[in-house]
């Protein structure tokens, strides 16, 4: 099976929501889907499609009620508690719409936010850190606080965050929701530029043209995907 | 590499608490007055314990005291002012020699006729006590000798007017002249100054301080016993307006010391039995240090309990007050739970956050009441004229029971931190 190269290889995944004595829902219905290293997949859909529960499995923030993840070759559909957080913390990098970065951390701190919960020195990756903020062109801000930040600057912080752990994708939600046209292009610039370097990213998004930047596009309705729209042919894996 | 972690999960602590800073600042308050409670209070009341234990002490702990008291029914039925009357009552030279004999343990008796009288050199004149008794007395009471020496056998034998003075008398009748030169004069004798003694406890602070009762403990003046028998003579009237009282009192207080402090305990009843035996009225009593000095320290346990209590109840406000702060806090910072979880942070190390900073206040709090509770004390004791102790144990057990404080009530808004879903968490506004 070539799924072994797979980053995320995704079978049959279904999530139901007990809804307290009424029938459940049923937010994911036996959805599958496969992502090769170094692919941009886009995924979209109308509220109500199941999209943020894909997003949350994806994460590994939520466990799928049946069916199985692939995460890199370890299957983290069944994982406890203690190993969803480090397979998040060693394999995903969060991108979310509202920033979300600590508001009592510089900017270098946030950064070095997902090493601690690695249990790594901090000192030992402070020039990795420094490199990641010189990356995202925040080198100059590093003792700043995120409220002195402009919110296209605090989402490339957030960026240099969710690299700083090398991990095998980045997820990214909504990241240009919140920011204006202009530093939204930039943030995507980025985004681009990361995946022109080996990096897989699954964007979640509601704007067609920030899906368009993608190889794959992935539309869900009803907790299925229900089409997929190749813009440009994936990377081919090794 | 664990305690780079601690440390840095301790800073990022304090920069959470930074942020509110106020809060942070009232939150301790709590525990800062309950662990400077804790420790000021101990320390109250570990100094007026103190001060009862060294006043019985000075007794000495060895020693049984016997007191000749005026009987009550006697005073009552001469209660009219019927002059000239004379009564008779008290510790007899015979009871000295009984208890010496017959009570087994008995290191020696001194007996101790005490009489109040005016003492004068030149212009100088104060009342004090005058007391008659044996040359053992500088041994058992404690008394050190600065100057002369004490009474000896040869005063005794040959009654002669010599007498040893206390160091605050001293000063006040001789403020100019060598005391050791002269003599001075009680009631119509005199006495030549053989030697100035200083009392065991300080007495010269206490009576500056103003809390003395009754006599001045330093305007003590030492006789031979033989010599206040013959000079003063068994039966001593006071005057006083329009009427005289006529006591007829052997010995005002006898002490018998004993070998050691296990005898003391045997030998009470004992003295009792065989004192009432030969006491037709209830005219003596009997005071025992050692006993006088284990009530003493079960009162100190009460009321240590009593302020410990207090000062516990304290504490428990101010950690409740821990709690409600950082339950507040989580609320308050559920989007930043949410972030951290989904940057890798397990459950524990959600916990360990909160927990920790829950210890920063309280022990920051508990460091803060430690100096406020050490300080306390010592501006009670300059304003209040009141002794104060600040033991060791007090502010390790105050320090400790706010570090403890911080755990236990930082636990559940810690644990319920860590309980939050990752997914709502995130999605709180």
């Amino acid at each position: 099976m070539p799924a072994e190269s797979a980053i995320i290889r995704i079978e049959g995944v279904e999530k139901r929501y007990a809804l307290g004595g009424e029938a459940d829902v049923l937010a994911l219905r036996g959805v599958h889907l496969h992502v090769d290293p170094g692919t941009y997949i886009a995924i979209m859909g109308p509220s109500g499609s199941g999209k943020s529960t894909m997003l949350n499995i994806l994460g590994c923030l939520d466990r799928p009620s049946s069916g199985s993840y692939w995460l890199g070759g370890d299957d983290v559909s069944r994982m406890p508690d203690d190993q969803l957080s480090e397979a998040r913390g060693l394999k995903i990098g969060f991108i979310f719409q509202s920033y979300n970065l600590i508001a009592q951390l510089t900017v270098i701190e946030n950064i070095q936010v997902p090493l601690l919960y690695q249990g790594r020195d901090v000192r030992l990756f402070h020039q990795r850190c420094v490199d990641l903020a010189r990356l995202v062109g925040l080198g100059d801000r590093l003792g700043h606080r995120p409220n002195q930040l402009s919110g296209g600057q605090q989402q490339r912080v957030a960026i240099a965050r969710s690299l700083v752990n090398d991990p095998l994708m980045i997820l990214a939600d909504e990241p240009t929701g919140n920011l204006d046209s202009r530093t939204g292009t930039e943030v995507l610039d980025l985004i681009d530029r990361l995946n022109a370097g080996g990096k897989t990213i699954v964007l979640v998004t509601h704007d067609e043209r920030v899906a368009l930047r993608a190889h794959r596009v992935v539309h869900m309705k009803d907790g299925l995907i229900d089409r997929e729209v190749v813009n440009r042919p994936p990377p081919v894996p090794q | 590499m664990i305690s780079f972690q601690l440390a840095s999960t301790i800073r990022l602590g304090i920069k959470s608490l930074m942020l509110h800073k106020l809060r942070s600042a009232l939150t301790m308050l709590g525990i800062i007055f309950g662990v400077c409670s804790v420790i000021a209070m101990l320390a109250i009341g570990e100094g007026a314990s103190y001060e009862a234990q060294e006043a019985i002490k000075k007794l000495g702990s060895n020693n049984i005291l016997l007191r000749s008291v005026k009987p009550a029914e006697q005073a009552r039925a001469q209660g009219g002012g019927q002059r000239g009357s004379q009564l008779k009552y008290g510790l007899t030279y015979l009871d000295g020699a009984r208890l010496q004999t017959t009570i087994p343990g008995v290191l020696r008796v001194l007996p101790m006729r005490i009489i109040r009288e005016n003492v004068r050199f030149a212009r100088n004149e104060f009342p004090c006590q005058v007391i008659g008794t044996l040359p053992s007395y500088a041994d058992v009471a404690g008394a050190a000798v600065l100057r002369g020496r004490f009474l000896c056998y040869m005063d005794e034998q040959h009654k002669d007017n010599v007498c040893v003075i206390t160091t605050g008398l001293a000063q006040r009748l001789f403020p100019t002249d060598d005391p050791l030169e002269h003599s001075i004069k009680i009631d119509t004798f005199y006495y030549r100054v053989v030697g100035i003694v200083q009392e065991r406890s300080q007495p010269e602070q206490r009576s500056q301080s103003g809390k003395m009762e009754g006599q001045p403990l330093d305007n003590n003046v030492y006789i031979p016993l033989s010599t206040s028998r013959t000079r003063f003579g068994e039966v001593l009237i006071r005057r006083s307006a329009g009427s005289f009282e006529a006591e007829e009192v052997q010995l005002h207080q006898v002490t018998v010391q004993m070998r050691d402090t296990s005898a003391v305990e045997t030998a009470d009843p004992q003295i009792r039995s065989l004192l009432d035996h030969f006491h037709d009225q209830n005219d003596f009593e009997i005071l025992v240090p050692l006993q006088l000095l284990r009530q003493a320290e079960q009162t100190k346990r009460i009321f240590n309990i009593v302020l410990g209590s207090i000062a516990a109840i304290s504490l428990l406000v101010g950690g409740i007050g821990i709690m409600n702060i950082m339950l507040a806090n989580v609320t308050e910072r559920t989007r930043e739970i949410g972030v951290r979880r989904a940057l890798g942070a397990k459950r524990r190390d959600i916990t360990r956050q909160f927990l920790v900073e829950t210890v920063v206040l309280s022990v920051g709090g508990g460091l803060i009441g430690v100096v406020a509770g050490v300080i306390t004390p010592f501006v009670v004791s300059q304003l209040s004229d009141m002794k104060t102790i600040v033991t060791v144990w007090s502010v390790v057990l105050a320090f400790g029971i706010s570090g403890a404080v911080g755990i236990v009530f930082g636990l559940y808004p810690a644990r319920a931190a860590a309980r939050l879903d990752p997914i709502d968490a995130l999605r709180h506004e």
